[in-house]
Formats: structure tokens, C-alpha cells, sequence
């Protein structure tokens, strides 16, 4: 009974053979995209050897993003769950390679973002990563998906900060590993600056007394002010623009390019805005313009580095 | 190794700020194992179990809390201390509480024939202890201590959650800013071996010198 099946069968895919063998002269690639349209017709092909084809195959991708960042990605305690516009953000990216990809969401702390690509710990990380040349030297980014701003954080009844260079002999508090202390070094080089680990440790020793001002990006400021009940306020006096994007290893072109393409797709299509609304949105954000994708094709030079101060 | 050889000066301030405080942090830790440790043996009920109380409550404690309580917990009861001083009281206090411990077992190491016959020749319990005890009890333990003072100088790190500025905390800097983490922590790493090796010959150093020959 189960024999004489097979041997059609066998005939059949004989047959075939001799067909594409034929046909094998004229076009390869034909032959190739028949065998996985007939067999995986929902599934988008990838190259082989992309990233995303190996991500489509296994099922599952490592994503590293904030754990502790209201608005882009915070762990919520009642569901365990990481929510925020990082995650509505990978979430979007991911569903463009295979809607039952599982998404392995994976803490990566602002120190630790680099190693963790570099190592192959996560596949790609959407943490309030800020694109600067530093970086590209070890790893590439894709996006910008989002332009935050680098404003200041004082206590609510602080009126003797209006901008940035009002923090010249003032104690400034940010963290270790970001670029704000960069920033802000350069353009307030007489502040004294303390980094700690997390931005939630700063708010509190400026709430004890210790810093009168707090300082990153506007979106970060937002969630500690909405946490604070009214105890702290922004100044709103930007001083950088911090262009958020998505790491992945370097020279991952092709998963570079898609997560690119996707990104403009998404903008378009109102999905970004959609994301955005739902989660910075929720802390008293306005919902801003996309912004323009960077396909940069050239490493930059490495910055010029000294310590930071 | 270029990025190390270019900041020199960047571990160099590290390691001059890593080596006051542990200093520093020694030397409280000295000042509150002795009392504690005298509290320990000590004739009165109540001062023992204060010395023990301190002991377990910081043994049983992990240092990096202890830093984080100091930093933002006392300022909530109105006391405020800059960095580098909640760093050395931490410091101090924790490593205080083994340094009472290794001087309790110096202590019980002193044969109580000692101690009974400073009694009998009327001296008071603190004179014993001055007098006669203390002296033979820590040159016992100066090689312990000297494994205490390097395990103090690895723990002053964790004073980098506070923002205090040691070795740890200027090399966090310096890999942020140059991105070669790498090459930084096995600099890092040198730096640590450049301040334990020296600490560890000269407390071999003086425990030869000061053994009691019987």
C-alpha cells in the first residue's frame, strides 16, 4: 500500500529533475524559488545566509532592550512583560520576517549594548541606542527610528536653571556608558558631573539634594517627571539631538537594509505613529514627524577619544 | 594596547584615588574590628551582644547595598555625606566587622593564663587588653589582615555605584568614551595587580618581622 505511492512519487520527482536539469541552462534561480514557494507559500523568502532567513529558520530572535526605561522599555510588574515604544518597535520588525517568530526580549544596559552584538548575545538591540561614529566602528546601526533631545531635569520649585550653560557650577547628575555626559561636558565644561548607574539613582540624589539638575534625553526626563508626581520639571532647553537606532553586527548589510526598509515602511503605513501614541505617548508625549532613515555606506573615522571627563 | 598607553594619566588617577581610600577604609576598618573585637570578649553581657549583633548584621549583608543604604537611605534620616567619605565609612564599617572577628580569634589565641596573670596584678580590663593581650594577639594575625587588605582593595570598586572616582570608575569612563572595553579591563586588571603584589610582599614583609619567635 505504502510502496507504490513512493514509487510514483519517485518517478515523479525523477522526472522533475530531468526537467530542471533541462531548464538548469537557461535560469537557476527558478527552480530554487519553486521548491520554498511550494513548500513555505506564507513564509517571505530570505537569501540564504541572511540574518533574517536564519532568524525565519530557527523561529526565534534575541533582542536586547532597556528594562528599566519608562516609555521605551520597562519590565511591568504585574505581567513580567517588557512594554514601550522599543519593543512595539522590534515587535514591528520581527513581524516583517515571519508573523510566529518568538521574540526573546533580553536586558542590555547601556554598557553593555556593543559586547552584547559584537558576542552574538542578541540579534539586534532597539535600547535607546544613540547613533554616533564611536559606535559604528564596532557594531551598525539602522533607522534613525526616532530624534530624542537632550534636555535637563530640575526640581519643580527650580527657576535658577533655564539652559544648558546655567549648569556651569552646578552639580549635574547622569549615567555611566551613555553619551549625555559627553554631551553636556562639552557644552557646560564647568559643571560638576556625577554619572551613576541608572537614570532612577540620579532622580533620587537630586530629589536628596545632592545634584541640582538631572540630564539625558527629553524622552527619559519624561518618564522620571511622570513618576516623580510633580516633584521634578523639565526645562526644556534641548541641547543635542540624539538620533535613536537599531544595532546589528557589523557589516550585516542585508539585515541592515531590511530592518531600514521595514522602518520606512512603517512610518508610512501609520504603524510608527500608532506605537508611538500607545506607549510615549502614555507619559505626555506628542506624537512628533517620522524621521528620515541614514543609509550610511562608509564607516566614519573613530572620533578623535580622550576620556571623558 | 595604544588606547591604554594614551590614558596613562586617566589609570593613573584611578589608582591614586583607589589607593587613599583603601587606606583610608583600612584604617577605620582597624579602629572599629579592635573595639568590636573588645566588645566581643568583653566581661558585660550587653557589649557582647552588641558586638555580636554588628558582626552578623554585617556579614550577612552584600557590600553593594550597604553603599546604596549609606548613599541615599541616610540622607532620608537628614544625614548627608559627600562620596568619597560614605565610601570609606562603608568601607571601613564593613571591613571593620571581619577585622573584629580575626582579632576576637587573635584574642582567644593568647592563652588565658595571660590575661589572669595581668588580673592579679591589678590591672583593669582595658589595661589587659592595651597591655598585654593586643599586642601578642595582632601579630598573630597580621597575614590574615594582609588577605583583608587586599580583598579591601578589589572591594573599594564597588564605590563606583556611588560615583566616587577610583580605578573602577575612571576606566567605566574611559571604555565608554573609546569603545574598546577590551584592551581598558585587562589595563584595569594590571592596574589591580599593581597595587596587590607590592601590598602582598610587604605584609609578608612585616608578618616576618613582627612574628613572635616561640
Amino acid at each position: 500500500m505504502t510502496w507504490k505511492p513512493a514509487k510514483k512519487l519517485f518517478a515523479l520527482a525523477t522526472a522533475l529533475m530531468l526537467v530542471a536539469t533541462a531548464a538548469a541552462c537557461g535560469d537557476d534561480d527558478d527552480t530554487a524559488t519553486d521548491e520554498t514557494t511550494t513548500s513555505e507559500a506564507t513564509e517571505p523568502a530570505f537569501e540564504a545566509g541572511t540574518t533574517m532567513a536564519r532568524i525565519a529558520e530557527e523561529g526565534s530572535i534575541t533582542v536586547g532592550i532597556k528594562f528599566d526605561q519608562p516609555g521605551f522599555g520597562l519590565t511591568n510588574p504585574t505581567t513580567g512583560e517588557q512594554d514601550g515604544f522599543d519593543v512595539e518597535i522590534a515587535k514591528l520588525i520581527v513581524a516583517a520576517i515571519g508573523e510566529d517568530v518568538d521574540i526573546d526580549f533580553v536586558e542590555s544596559i547601556s554598557a553593555n549594548r556593543e559586547p552584547f552584538i559584537e558576542d552574538g548575545t542578541v540579534d539586534m538591540v532597539v535600547a535607546t541606542y544613540t547613533i554616533n561614529d564611536t559606535r559604528k566602528q564596532r557594531i551598525d546601526f539602522a533607522g534613525p527610528y526616532f530624534v530624542a533631545r537632550q534636555d535637563i531635569m530640575v526640581m519643580a520649585d527650580d527657576d535658577s536653571i533655564a539652559s544648558v550653560e546655567d549648569l556651569n557650577g552646578k552639580n549635574v547628575c547622569t549615567v555611566t556608558g551613555s553619551t549625555s555626559a559627553t554631551n553636556v561636558a562639552a557644552a557646560a565644561p564647568d559643571a560638576n558631573i556625577t554619572l551613576l548607574g541608572t537614570y532612577s539613582e540620579c532622580a533620587e540624589g537630586m530629589g536628596d539634594g545632592r545634584f541640582e539638575a538631572v540630564t539625558t534625553d527629553n524622552t527619559i526626563l519624561a518618564g522620571l517627571i511622570q513618576a516623580s508626581e510633580g516633584a521634578y520639571k523639565l526645562v526644556e532647553a534641548p541641547f543635542s539631538d540624539e538620533p535613536y537606532g537599531i544595532g546589528v553586527k557589523k557589516d550585516d548589510d542585508a539585515f541592515r537594509d531590511f530592518i531600514n526598509d521595514r522602518l520606512e515602511e512603517i512610518f508610512e503605513s501609520g504603524e510608527w505613529a500608532d506605537a508611538f501614541a500607545a506607549t510615549l505617548g502614555a507619559i505626555g508625549l506628542d506624537t512628533p514627524e517620522p524621521p528620515e532613515v541614514d543609509r550610511y555606506t562608509e564607516t566614519p573615522p573613530a572620533p578623535t577619544t580622550t576620556a571623558a571627563p | 594596547m595604544d588606547v591604554v598607553l594614551d590614558n596613562l594619566d586617566v589609570f593613573v588617577r584611578g589608582m591614586r584615588t583607589t589607593v587613599s581610600l583603601t587606606m583610608l577604609s583600612f584604617g577605620v576598618a582597624l579602629v572599629i574590628g579592635i573595639v568590636v573585637a573588645a566588645f566581643r570578649v568583653s566581661p558585660i553581657p550587653p557589649l557582647r551582644a552588641v558586638g555580636a549583633l554588628y558582626v552578623e548584621m554585617i556579614q550577612s549583608s552584600p557590600l553593594v547595598l550597604l553603599f546604596f543604604l549609606f548613599y541615599y537611605g541616610l540622607t532620608k534620616v537628614g544625614i548627608q555625606y559627600g562620596e568619597f567619605t560614605t565610601a570609606v565609612i562603608v568601607l571601613g564599617g564593613y571591613t571593620g566587622a571581619y577585622v573584629g572577628e580575626m582579632v576576637r580569634s587573635g584574642i582567644n589565641a593568647v592563652s588565658t593564663g595571660q590575661a589572669e596573670a595581668a588580673r592579679s596584678l591589678g590591672l583593669t580590663f582595658p589595661q589587659v587588653m592595651r597591655v598585654v593581650v593586643l599586642p601578642q594577639a595582632l601579630r598573630t594575625i597580621v597575614a590574615p589582615l594582609g588577605g583583608l587588605f587586599i580583598a579591601l582593595i578589589k572591594n573599594s570598586s564597588i564605590a563606583a555605584v556611588i560615583a566616587v572616582s577610583d580605578l573602577l570608575y575612571e576606566i567605566d569612563q574611559l571604555s565608554t568614551a573609546t569603545a574598546q572595553p577590551i584592551p581598558i579591563y585587562l589595563g584595569a586588571a594590571a592596574a589591580y595587580l599593581l597595587l596587590t603584589v607590592p601590598s602582598g610582599i610587604l605584609i609578608d614583609q612585616i608578618d616576618r618581622r613582627v612574628a613572635i619567635r616561640r
